[in-house]
């Protein structure tokens, strides 16, 4: 499709962002911009903020500072072409509702208040759930999946939406083999499609050979860019290699402080 | 529109008669009345503390609640309003409802929030359902019975107030008996059970305590608003101290403090219900807390938070004189405002107001062409100007940082380097003099900066 | 013989209570089940119970009874309860659950001594804000057109709750799709787009509007009954939303129906006999359930041991046959 016309912005990019959790700094000042079609793995160790990244790009979080462009325009505009698959552990799993109707929430952000799903969107949701071969478990209620299910779900409600940017949190972590094979040929056909992925990750053995692109955080950028580049000892060193002691203390000071509020121009 | 109804006194000096009256102890019962709430007051208000820190604010709400069919079922089996036989029906049926509240989540798809409202509404409707049963009876004495729902003081007997002092002494005693125990259950209950520190033994007997003290509170506060006077003295007491020891004797002193005023209330209005004032005085102190706590109120906060706003805004002067002092190379030391604001864009309202405090804290003086900084000044200065930079340093090499993102974070955190942290950045840097700009890092030293106010 | 005197003198009150005491279980039902599914039934509690303080405040503002300040009164409370359950939590650095109980007990507390402060004003004692008087809800009927000619058109509480479930109704049935959404995944709606704080705020108008026009029936605390026992025993059971829906309206109903005769029984409180059998039929679920549980985690084993010998006992076959 559009591939390498450099006159399009870029499905994501993110300027100075900063994030915490009460007072403790999570994430300080990250920048960086996300090719097209590519699929992309955010790696930390535990704590590292990699969640939070996520949840800070797509809106759930507030950020400290900062901006997020999605193809160079700000979230709001661009929602329905931005797909979010949350940890699984998020949700409650006896909430009573069945596989087809969580996919069919995929299409929401295209309904008006009043609409139902029409043919179209049950067309979709149905070719989602064949793509991951969940077809069979359309009528079950979530609670009767085992995890790796679960997970072909959120995929499948993902798909649904149709996007053009995927955002997944942790998509491999305690998934069964077929599970992980079904989504490794998943993320193929999006990039086919020119989409773009990215993927909380946190298994180092497999992300060289699953993503074409890594981003190292640890409570800020390490290195960002094409996998073969970036996946170096020194990277790994810097990003395992725990935090800088002093900059983290002085943030989380600044922030009890509230010390950001006080500076009234920059 | 026509007030007070109920308690519409003689005269205004009739109320100060009964206040009086009140505090001479003229009448014995009174004084009973007065030291029993008092008594409830303080050892609620502890015990709902360790619930209030194991995360279970409301559960005495729900053991309140709870209580009521208890109290119900005691009296048509037995007939009697002896305040031993109630105590222990309402003890056991609040049990059960502790069970259930805990039993729901873990062994169904309910959620413990549900789990609560749950117990707290079918036993209270069982409860109401007895009593409503019982009024259609004809039994003697169960006139009154209804008071344990909103609490009425004046309608305590002797034997009632023996019982709440009984109870509230021997709950107070075993908290000071197991306070560490508690507190460190209370604190992280799983290195408690690495301890060897029987967890389930003492929640065991905080929910015996906790049930103890709702219950014999009924009587005086009743089922409905239980939940507050286990809840809000605590909630209010956090705000003005971190040490639990202190919270806990601050949350009985506000128990206590409650206990008094809506007794005194019950006495100038005895249809009045005791409960409601309770809650009321304690949300008042409450909100006092909240408000004027000296370490942690919001007022506190607020002003905190407008003095270091200034201190910043100091600050950041100080440092553009300093610059403006290292661009003139020639001899001019003095500088204006327009000076001032060609480097930083600071409003010259607030700029005015900056430079007045500065004048006043003698950081600088005024001279021929505007401002100069005074020797004090000039330290500062250079303080600030070399932590800052030191800052740049150190986010450019260790953090990786360009230095166009390092100049940002340095003017924030200019303001809260302290001495020790500065001499830690000197270490890891080495002894780098220039900052990722190529500006020179000012010396510690005071011979230094002569040199460099003469430049 | 029971129920030959039962239905012996069932007048024309007992079927107007029964209706509305059956649109206020419906009601609450509907409602309720969001709660729970939103892990929000404390804050229903609080808002039940904070709704007292609006009812007085709207009624010693306004000097009136109607439909309209009552529930303009209880919205604004409700809301405020919510909001400030929140700010509290926020600014003060409570735990949500602990400043939800210091706002609605303090709201409560004020209800109450309102109450008694102006008894002689206010038809309300603080009886009735506990258990409501449903079985005085047929002798406080309207007129269409003037009280002195109009025709009577039955009981106010019963075309309070009328409205009230109707818009309960028309709400769910619209916004169906978002409030499952918002209940199934709060952060999934927010990055689809959808306004959660909105849709929060619009619930707690729901369950506050529900609030006030079941007190006059039931109270302000056993509407904490109805509100989350039918729903809670939906969701031990319901597959799909609609389905719980369905399930939870069903089982206030029948509370409904065996409330009403054991009161009817035992000459106690109607609206708490209801709010007990509702919870009856939740114990009595959540044990069958257990015994299913029970049974199936017995099977197993047994289905594991003939497994296990299976072999054996072809073993014997085969040798049976070869000989």
């Amino acid at each position: 499709m559009t591939k390498n016309s450099r006159s399009l912005p870029p499905p994501l990019s993110v300027e100075h962002l900063s994030m915490r959790y009460h007072h403790k700094p999570v994430l300080t000042d990250v920048s960086f911009t996300i090719p097209e079609g590519k699929s992309i793995a955010i790696v930390g160790p535990n704590g590292a903020g990699k969640s939070t990244l996520l949840k800070g790009i797509m809106g759930l979080i507030p950020t400290m500072e900062g901006e997020v462009h999605f193809f160079g325009e700000s979230l709001t505009k661009k929602r329905l072409s931005t797909a979010y698959v949350p940890q699984r552990e998020e949700i409650d799993w006896d909430f009573p509702i069945k596989v087809l109707d969580v996919v069919l929430m995929g299409r929401h952000g295209h309904l008006k208040l009043w609409q139902r799903p029409s043919a179209i969107d049950y067309q979709i949701a149905e070719q989602a759930l064949k793509d991951l071969q969940m077809w069979d478990f359309k009528d079950r209620q979530i609670s009767q999946l085992s995890g790796g299910q679960q997970q072909r779900v959120f995929l499948a409600r993902a798909l649904a939406q149709q996007a053009n940017l995927y955002l997944m949190d942790e998509p491999f972590a305690g998934v069964d083999v077929a599970t992980e094979k079904a989504i490794i040929e998943l993320f193929k056909n999006l990039k086919t499609q020119g989409k773009t992925i990215i993927c909380v990750h946190h298994d180092l053995n497999t992300v060289g050979e699953y993503f074409d692109w890594i981003i190292f955080i640890n409570a800020r950028l390490v290195a960002a860019g094409p996998a073969e580049e970036v996946l170096t000892k020194d990277n790994l060193n810097k990003t395992y290699g725990g935090r800088l002691s002093l900059l983290n203390d002085l943030t989380e000071e600044m922030y009890r402080t509230k010390l950001n509020q006080a500076h009234d121009t920059d | 529109m026509e007030a007070f109804n109920l308690i519409q006194p003689a005269s205004e000096s009739a109320i100060w008669d009964n206040l009086l009256a009140f505090w001479r102890f003229e009448d014995m019962n009174v004084l009973w009345v007065l030291i029993g709430s008092i008594l409830l007051g303080m050892s609620a208000s502890v015990i709902g503390a360790f619930a209030f820190l194991r995360k279970r604010s409301l559960i005495g709400d729900a053991l309140a609640h709870s209580a009521l069919p208890g109290v119900m079922m005691a009296f048509l089996l037995f007939q009697t309003r002896d305040p031993l036989i109630m105590f222990l029906g309402a003890m056991t049926s609040s049990f059960i409802g502790f069970f259930l509240i805990d039993w729901l989540p873990k062994n169904t798809k309910i959620k413990p929030d549900a789990a609560l409202a749950i117990t707290l509404s079918f036993f209270f409707a069982l409860g109401l359902m007895l009593l409503s049963y019982i009024q259609g009876l004809n039994i003697e004495n169960k006139s009154g019975l209804d008071k344990i729902l909103f609490g009425q003081a004046a309608a305590m007997t002797q034997d009632d107030i023996r019982l709440l002092g009984y109870v509230s002494v021997i709950i107070l005693f075993t908290v000071g008996l197991f306070f560490q125990k508690l507190r460190l259950i209370a604190f992280n209950r799983g290195y408690a059970q690495t301890l060897g520190v029987s967890v389930k033994f003492y929640e065991l007997l905080l929910a015996l305590l906790i049930v103890m003290s709702v219950v014999v509170g009924l009587q005086l506060v009743g089922v409905v608003l239980m939940a507050a006077v286990l809840l809000t003295p605590i909630a209010a007491a956090r705000f003005w101290s971190n040490e639990l020891s202190h919270i806990l004797i601050l949350s009985s002193v506000l128990g206590a403090l409650s206990a008094i005023i809506s007794t005194q209330i019950s006495y100038l209005a005895p249809a009045m219900p005791t409960g409601p004032w309770m809650v009321v005085s304690l949300s008042i102190l409450f909100l006092l807390s909240l408000l004027f706590a000296p370490k942690k109120g919001l007022i506190k906060r607020y002003l905190e938070h407008k003095l270091l706003r200034q201190k910043v805004a100091e600050e950041n002067i100080l440092r553009t004189l300093y610059k403006l002092l290292e661009r003139n190379q020639i001899d001019q030391k003095d500088f204006n405002q327009a000076d001032i604001q060609s480097l930083r864009s600071v409003a010259t309202e607030h700029l005015q107001k900056t430079l007045k405090h500065l004048c006043k804290k003698q950081l600088i003086e005024s001279s021929a062409r505007g401002f100069r900084m005074t020797e004090k000044g000039f330290e500062l200065a250079s303080l600030l100007t070399r932590r800052h930079r030191l800052w740049e340093n150190y986010l450019n090499e260790h953090a990786e940082l360009t230095p166009e993102q390092v100049h940002k974070q340095a003017e924030r955190i200019e303001h809260i380097l302290t001495e020790s942290q500065e001499q830690q950045l000197q270490e890891e840097l080495g002894n780098a003099n220039f900052d990722p700009h190529g500006n020179q890092i000012p010396n510690q030293l005071k011979t230094q900066h002569r040199d460099g106010g003469k430049t | 013989m029971l129920t030959q005197g039962f239905f012996a003198d069932f007048g024309m009150n007992d079927i107007w209570i029964l209706a509305t005491a059956s649109l206020v279980a419906a009601s609450t039902a509907m409602i309720g089940v969001f709660l729970i599914l939103r892990r929000q039934a404390l804050i229903g509690d609080a808002i039940s119970h904070s709704v007292l303080l609006g009812i007085v405040l709207a009624f010693l503002i306004t000097d009136s009874r109607s439909l309209p300040v009552m529930l303009g009164g209880a919205v604004i409370i409700g809301l405020l309860t919510a909001w400030l359950s929140d700010t509290l939590h926020r600014v003060g650095k409570l735990q949500s659950d602990a400043s939800i109980g210091i706002i609605f007990t303090l709201f409560f507390a004020l209800g109450v001594i309102l109450v008694s402060l102006y008894a002689g004003q206010i038809d309300l004692d603080q009886e009735c804000v506990l258990y409501g008087e449903i079985a005085f809800v047929p002798f406080d009927t309207i007129y269409l057109g003037g009280l002195e000619n109009g025709v009577e058109m039955g009981p106010r509480a019963f075309w309070g709750i009328g409205v009230v479930f109707l818009i309960v109704l028309v709400s769910i049935v619209v916004g169906f799709k978002r409030l499952e959404t918002i209940s199934f995944h709060p952060n999934l709606a927010v990055s689809l787009g959808i306004n959660v704080v909105f849709w929060h705020y619009f619930l707690m108008t729901l369950v506050s509007m529900t609030t006030v026009a079941s007190f006059d029936a039931v109270g302000a605390i056993l509407v904490v009954a109805l509100l989350v026992i039918p729903a809670s025993s939906a969701y031990l059971l319901a597959k799909s939303l609609k389905a719980m829906l369905f399930i939870a309206v069903a089982y206030s109903q029948a509370s409904v129906i065996i409330g009403y005769s054991v009161a009817y029984q035992l000459d106690s409180s109607i609206s708490a006999s209801i709010a007990v059998s509702a919870g009856i039929l939740l114990f009595a679920t959540i044990i069958l359930l257990q015994i299913n549980k029970k049974r199936q985690t017995y099977q197993i084993p047994c289905l594991i041991f003939i497994v296990k010998h299976q072999s054996y006992i072809l073993d014997q076959r085969v040798y049976h046959s070869s000989e």
